[in-house]
């Protein structure tokens, strides 16, 4: 398996544990513990009896005729945005708060950047009565003021990271911070497939489930399991590690991992980590990120906060590395105009995030009879104010 | 032997100051340093600014970001550095966090240590399993130090393993917490102390996070070989100066 994780918890040279001493035992409880859990009979049945019930899966493969015929391909959209919180993100804190409840754990912390992951992890929290802490930068506090008020509603204390840049970057720090302060009771719902091992391998096992419903409801649609392309848009990278999965070893299958060129990657303000980026570590993991020469962790940028983060998950630098996956990078401008192309050929309001990877094909062609699973992770909801603001509807 | 072996053999307790290099100013460096083996401080780590201090609470964090925007790199600390031996006698050690050292280059930054007279390094975010596969040789190479972390929450195994592979001394982070002053000490942290002195682990203990005046460093050092002051120092740095390092050190010796 070339490209699971190895024991020590690196994809090649990346990943690892680079956690302060304080952490230690937290990281080692969960190494050594995390498959068993997730092994489980009774974990699996209740993750699953969740995922069905609560959170509306199997969530669709949608062929997009309209969108197939403007770009003369196939082009399917596993349809994550009907997830309950409106993405994917709930896929992984339905299996977290399951993996802390068996911890003994009675608090949970997460950071947040859009706000998205902080919803989903005051949902589950909600729906578990455990008390729930999100750290969000004062920054984007201000610019996303609904997601915060869903977070209260849902019971959830946010509290500001008022440090370095004020943004996700930063509010996962202070999370790590409440982490080492607390490290008896707490568990940390990480968000993306990011931060030391375990945390990669498991938020993707617990994201897979994308790719293993893709299989199934691709096989009732094309008479197989395997498409030839699967497009993701890649922040930290859950959505797209959670696409790639059960497609990382069949390398008939074509992995596209789209990133976000913010103002142009080479502009001073984006966030195209695999162009921008180079090894080092941040919140504890080995991968590719944006730096100073000095080592210095640098600002990303992008319209969409949930692409806003300056490395990638060590998974992705692997892929991105061995070439396994095709890195692309889309500008704010092209995700826009993809993302009001959808509205109007499929009636769907996608998420930024995912319209970054429905833009690549107006650049990037495809055979005709090419089939292509897009993992639209998103809706739009939360996007309305960027929406209204980009095109002054 | 090294300086710190040295140090560590010395009979009374040990006060150890951090600062963050290139805080308040960029070019108070040296002074700092001059100043504190002045006033009798017998050992200093030397923080190099990062962007994201995850072990770190809010005092040092601030002067990290400050100490970044006056401009500090480890090019820039390594050049104000270079003729500190001819001044500065006391152990030195650099404390940063792993991935500027890793941009500069292990080798590259632990020769820069050794030319310079460093004499040890504590890298919090660098695991000790890392270390000792891929750094390890490196570092004895040129007889630097690495100092590794035992916690409240480390178990006595760990704390045995971390005893066996220490060549100088423990730092013993004083509760479970980022770095931060605090006023005193309670009863879980000093039986944790006790715990921890009735281990007789063959390397010296320094306990560091939290110790900010006289009574904080007694406490420390009831069992401990000594203790360092980090946040406290970095604060009183940023309101009274340069010159306050004396009467501030002195406050603490006279207990």
């Amino acid at each position: 398996m070339k490209y699971s994780v190895d024991k020590d918890g690196y994809y090649g040279e990346f990943g690892g544990a680079f956690v302060p001493e304080m952490l230690y035992p937290n990281i080692e409880e969960l190494r050594l513990k995390y498959i068993d859990i997730m092994q489980d009979a009774d974990f699996k049945k209740e993750f699953d009896a969740l995922l069905k019930e609560y959170v509306g899966r199997p969530t669709p493969l949608y062929f997009a005729k309209r969108l197939s015929e403007k770009y003369n391909t196939k082009i399917y959209l596993k349809r994550e945005d009907l997830c309950h919180t409106g993405a994917h993100k709930i896929n992984n804190t339905i299996g977290q708060i399951l993996m802390a409840k068996r911890l003994g754990k009675n608090r949970v912390i997460a950071e947040t950047g859009a706000g998205q992951h902080g919803v989903a992890t005051a949902t589950v929290c909600a729906l578990m009565g455990i008390e729930c802490v999100v750290y969000m930068g004062e920054i984007d506090i201000a610019r996303q003021a609904p997601n915060v008020a869903r977070m209260k509603m849902l019971g959830a204390t946010v509290i500001p990271a008022l440090s370095g840049s004020r943004t996700l970057k930063d509010a996962t720090n202070e999370a790590i911070r409440d982490w080492i302060n607390n490290p008896v009771d707490t568990h940390y719902i990480i968000g993306s497939v990011v931060g030391p091992h375990p945390y990669p391998d498991m938020v993707a096992r617990f994201q897979s489930v994308i790719s293993e419903e893709i299989k199934k409801q691709l096989l009732a649609h094309e008479n197989t399991e395997d498409p030839d392309y699967v497009v993701a848009c890649v922040g930290g990278g859950s959505n797209a590690a959670g696409a790639f999965y059960h497609y990382l070893e069949n390398t008939s299958v074509k992995l596209i991992a789209v990133e976000a060129a913010g103002l142009g990657v080479h502009s001073g303000e984006s966030a195209a980590t695999s162009v921008l980026g180079n090894e080092g570590v941040i919140h504890g993991s080995k991968t590719l990120l944006m730096q100073t020469e000095d080592g210095q962790i640098t600002e990303p940028y992008s319209i969409s906060a949930g692409l806003d983060y300056p490395g990638v998950g060590p998974l992705h630098a692997y892929l991105c590395k061995t070439k396994r996956a095709e890195f692309l990078s889309i500008t704010d401008d092209e995700a826009m105009q993809a993302g009001l192309e959808l509205c109007k050929l499929e009636g769907i309001i996608p998420a930024i995030e995912s319209a970054h990877a429905l833009a690549i094909f107006k650049t990037k062609k495809f055979k005709k009879d090419a089939i292509i699973v897009l993992n639209l992770s998103g809706r739009g909801d939360k996007d309305l104010d960027t929406y209204i603001k980009y095109f002054d509807f | 032997m090294n300086r710190i072996n040295q140090k560590l053999q010395e009979e009374h307790k040990l006060l150890s100051i951090y600062f963050t290099a290139g805080y308040p100013k960029l070019n108070d460096t040296v002074a700092i340093l001059e100043n504190l083996e002045k006033s009798g401080v017998d050992m200093v780590e030397i923080g190099l600014p990062f962007s994201d201090p995850l072990a770190d609470g809010p005092t040092i964090q601030a002067s990290s970001t400050q100490a970044l925007e006056n401009g500090m790199t480890s090019n820039i600390l390594f050049e104000q550095l270079k003729d500190i031996r001819k001044t500065v006698t006391m152990p030195l050690i650099i404390m940063g966090y792993f991935n500027p050292m890793l941009q500069y280059g292990i080798e590259a930054f632990c020769k820069k240590c050794s030319e310079i007279g460093i004499d040890g390094l504590i890298i919090p975010d660098l695991p000790v399993k890392e270390y000792n596969d891929l750094y390890k040789t490196i570092f004895e190479k040129y007889n630097l130090i690495n100092v590794f972390l035992i916690t409240p929450q480390t178990s006595d195994e760990r704390i045995r393993f971390i005893d066996k592979i220490s060549n100088g001394f423990i730092y013993m982070v004083s509760s479970s917490s980022v770095t931060g002053a605090q006023n005193t000490f309670g009863n879980t942290q000093k039986d944790y102390f006790k715990r921890i002195a009735n281990m007789n682990l063959k390397a010296s203990q320094i306990v560091g996070f939290g110790i900010s005046n006289a009574e904080t460093f007694k406490q420390a050092t009831s069992h401990a070989k000594g203790a360092i002051i980090g946040s406290a120092f970095v604060k009183q740095l940023k309101e009274n100066g340069i010159n306050s390092i004396a009467s501030f050190i002195k406050k603490i010796r006279t207990s």
